[in-house]
């Protein structure tokens, strides 16, 4: 390997950096998908699994998906709270691939609210 | 990379990897696979967390959940509950001492929350085997800087205007030491790294070597390029294996990205790093005799002046600093001296790391910022005493230092405070002492350590210490007479002055601590032939105060022996024929009824 400049050891920095914000609770955006037993039967994973690959695109940072239990809304799921910081929690319903992705490039990254699937506004 | 949803910190520190940390990382690997979830959740093993007592320990980022003493039956459910289905497990949660109340996030926990953390500011959250998690927390930038940016005047001056002193325990200004080194006239010179750490109870360096290597090498490069070396060593002993094979991890990835080497970051600057093990001789962490040991001869000390800066390793200006000064250098220039002198007390600038250790709730590391006073320390981050018992000391310096008792717990962590309480600072370790300790006893351990690592090279350190040990031996006996607890202030005095080096000059302080701060419990031994403490055997008459006696039984229950006669309602006796003085009645006997 050659030797590293300067401008080589930022870009390490910002590319490892990159998939620590995780640890460093410096995320602005937090995506949860609700992961009960009824959540995983409607497809909960398929959704999850789409965040993570909407996330694993360059230039997406200080975003964490996370999971929790169920929401309590059973018939509602596949779940998904989305959370940018200062604003209030948006809570989709009916959740599927295509829906999640649109869910993650329109709102998460642009901060445009999905109402024709959001479930409820959270406090 | 970035598509994992969980980080899985598993701490990988020699106290988890002890309690099992390698095969909880096993099971968790096969558990994440076998629910699919290994590309989703990565396992990130990480150097020491800290909280030593209650691992092995895994936090969950970005939740921030703290598990601890997870066992490999605990991590199925872990898998299917938490990273599954996304609901934390309760029972795997911290527990606050002698309540029912579980706490679940890492910066709740009073042990982490009343830290500071400057030196294992990465504690905990990068992989110390890749030099890519370091990078990404501005390792490496502070070297770019200095190489780069300042030249080794400046960089000098702001170690200084930090004040920044040794945390080896002496306390030299390190700009100081460096500016001497610098200024020594030599076209070679050295920078070594003092990882001989033997101090018994302080595990401080090694946890910084095994969680951040790189800071510790980025430290060194500062100070070579600082003072005009070329060449560095690590000087640590074999005994910590998993520091070696970090560091050497770390020194391997270094050299691949061309941050050791020639013309570093293209600055034109030349260092490469060596490491050196010691073979388990404490005396070669005195800096002369480790110094000889690097020169492949008998590690035994020299005299002083001259000093290592003016003549050091192969006669060479040589800079010898501690692991954690090394590692706090880095910060400092990063931030700048200003920024370091602003945390601690006027005299004693930064945070101190210790290695919290004895008769104490929360064993494990600690930083604190220099004047937190060690009741903050001992009580509020250590979580006080268990079992109820009351305290009665903490040592600090190891062999060197000495005792400080309850009524001086409201010292500031500063050099000078500590020195006039009647112990030393130190390089970190920090054991507490409860009230069945017996100071003469301990003052013992201290002393025969020191005796068994002598090196035997002057007189009074070898004879001098070697009569301490057999006053003390007498006392602890019941064979003390009257004027030997002058005799020991005599030889301590006269070992003091004579000795040719800190290990023997400081020797006899855990002597004259506990002759300070405990004089009567001396006296006890020797005039009353009574051990406060009940610690020392051949003072104890193993009879049963029938007043006191509860007559519960619990020591005709334990007793090995079977030397206890003991009815229901009746007081029990002891049968001295059969006794074998195991202590066992006296240690669970709820009435403190034996004497």
């Amino acid at each position: 390997m050659p030797k590293l400049t300067i401008q080589d050891l930022k870009r390490i920095r910002e590319k490892a950096h990159k998939h620590m914000t995780l640890r460093e609770g410096e995320a602005k955006v937090k995506v949860t998908v609700h992961m009960g037993t009824c959540g995983i039967a409607a497809g909960a994973r398929e959704c999850l699994e789409t965040l993570l690959d909407e996330l694993a695109e360059p230039g997406r940072t200080d975003i964490v998906v996370t999971t929790s239990g169920c929401l309590g809304m059973c018939s509602t799921e596949p779940n998904i709270t989305v959370e940018i910081e200062g604003q209030k929690p948006v809570v989709y319903q009916h959740m599927d691939r295509n829906k999640t992705r649109q869910v993650f490039r329109r709102h998460v990254l642009k901060g445009e609210v999905q109402t024709d699937f959001a479930l409820a506004r959270g406090k | 990379m970035s598509n994992y949803r969980l980080h899985l910190m598993l701490c990988g520190g020699t106290g988890c990897q002890a309690s099992g940390s390698e095969k909880l990382k096993d099971i968790l690997e096969e558990e994440l696979k076998k629910r699919d979830l290994s590309k989703e959740i990565a396992i990130v093993e990480t150097g020491c967390n800290g909280f030593c007592a209650q691992g092995p320990i895994m936090v969950v980022q970005p939740d921030n959940i703290f598990y601890q003493k997870l066992k490999p039956e605990d991590i199925p459910l872990l898998v299917e509950e938490h990273f599954l289905k996304g609901r934390p497990v309760k029972k795997l949660f911290y527990k606050k001492p002698a309540s029912a109340e579980t706490i679940p996030h890492i910066d709740e926990i009073p042990f982490f929350s009343k830290q500071m953390l400057v030196v294992l500011k990465n504690r905990g959250l990068i992989n110390p085997e890749d030099i890519d998690e370091y990078i990404a927390r501005d390792g490496y930038m502070a070297a770019a800087k200095a190489l780069l940016e300042m030249t080794p005047e400046e960089i000098i001056e702001e170690i200084k205007k930090s004040g920044l002193r040794g945390r080896g325990g002496a306390g030299f200004p390190t700009g100081v030491k460096w500016e001497f080194t610098r200024n020594a006239p030599g076209d070679v010179k050295y920078v070594i790294c003092n990882a001989d750490e033997g101090d018994p109870g302080a595990f401080m360096d090694r946890s910084v070597l095994e969680g951040d290597p790189h800071a510790v090498l980025e430290g060194m490069m500062i100070a070579a390029r600082a003072i005009g070396a070329n060449k560095g060593f690590i000087y640590c002993r074999a005994e910590y294996p998993l520091a070696l094979k970090r560091l050497d991890i770390a020194i391997s990835q270094a050299r691949e990205y061309g941050l050791l080497g020639e013309d570093i970051l293209q600055s034109g600057f030349d260092f490469d790093i060596e490491i050196y093990q010691g073979a388990g001789a404490f005396v070669c962490g005195e800096e002369t005799a480790l110094m000889g040991s690097i020169e492949g001869k008998r590690g035994n000390p020299r005299p002083r002046p001259p000093y290592p800066a003016q003549k050091g390793l192969w006669g060479r200006p040589t800079v010898i600093n501690n692991v954690e000064t090394l590692a706090n250098v880095p910060k400092i220039i990063l931030n700048g001296g200003d920024w370091f002198s602003g945390i601690g007390t006027e005299k004693s600038k930064g945070t101190k790391v210790f290695a919290l250790t004895g008769d104490v709730n929360n064993i494990g590391l600690v930083e604190v910022p220099m004047g937190t006073t060690l009741r903050t320390i001992i009580f509020d981050i250590g979580g006080g005493i268990p079992k109820k018992r009351e305290f009665k000391a903490v040592q600090l310096g190891g062999p060197s230092g000495g005792c400080i008792p309850e009524k001086y717990l409201d010292t500031p962590v500063d050099y000078e405070s500590i020195i006039e309480a009647g112990a030393i600072m130190g390089s970190g370790g920090m054991i507490v002492m409860d009230d069945r300790t017996c100071m003469v006893d301990m003052a013992r351990f201290f002393l025969r350590f020191i005796q068994d690592e002598s090196c035997g090279k002057c007189t009074p350190c070898r004879e001098g210490t070697r009569r301490m040990l057999e006053v003390l031996d007498r006392i602890v006996e019941g064979k003390g007479e009257p004027g030997d607890i002058e005799l020991l202030e005599e030889l301590s005095a006269m070992i003091k002055d004579t000795a040719l080096c800190g290990l023997g000059q400081t020797g006899p302080n855990p002597v004259l601590s506990t002759l300070r701060h405990f004089r009567d419990e001396y006296e006890a031994h020797i005039y009353e032939k009574r051990c406060p403490a009940k610690v020392c055997k051949e003072l104890i008459s193993f009879e049963v105060d029938e007043e006191k006696c509860k007559r519960c039984g619990i020591c005709f229950k334990k007793c090995p022996a079977g030397a206890i006669e003991w009815k229901k309602k009746q007081p029990a006796h002891i049968d001295k024929e059969k006794c074998m003085k195991c202590m066992t009645c006296i240690i669970n006997c709820p009435a403190d009824a034996i004497f």
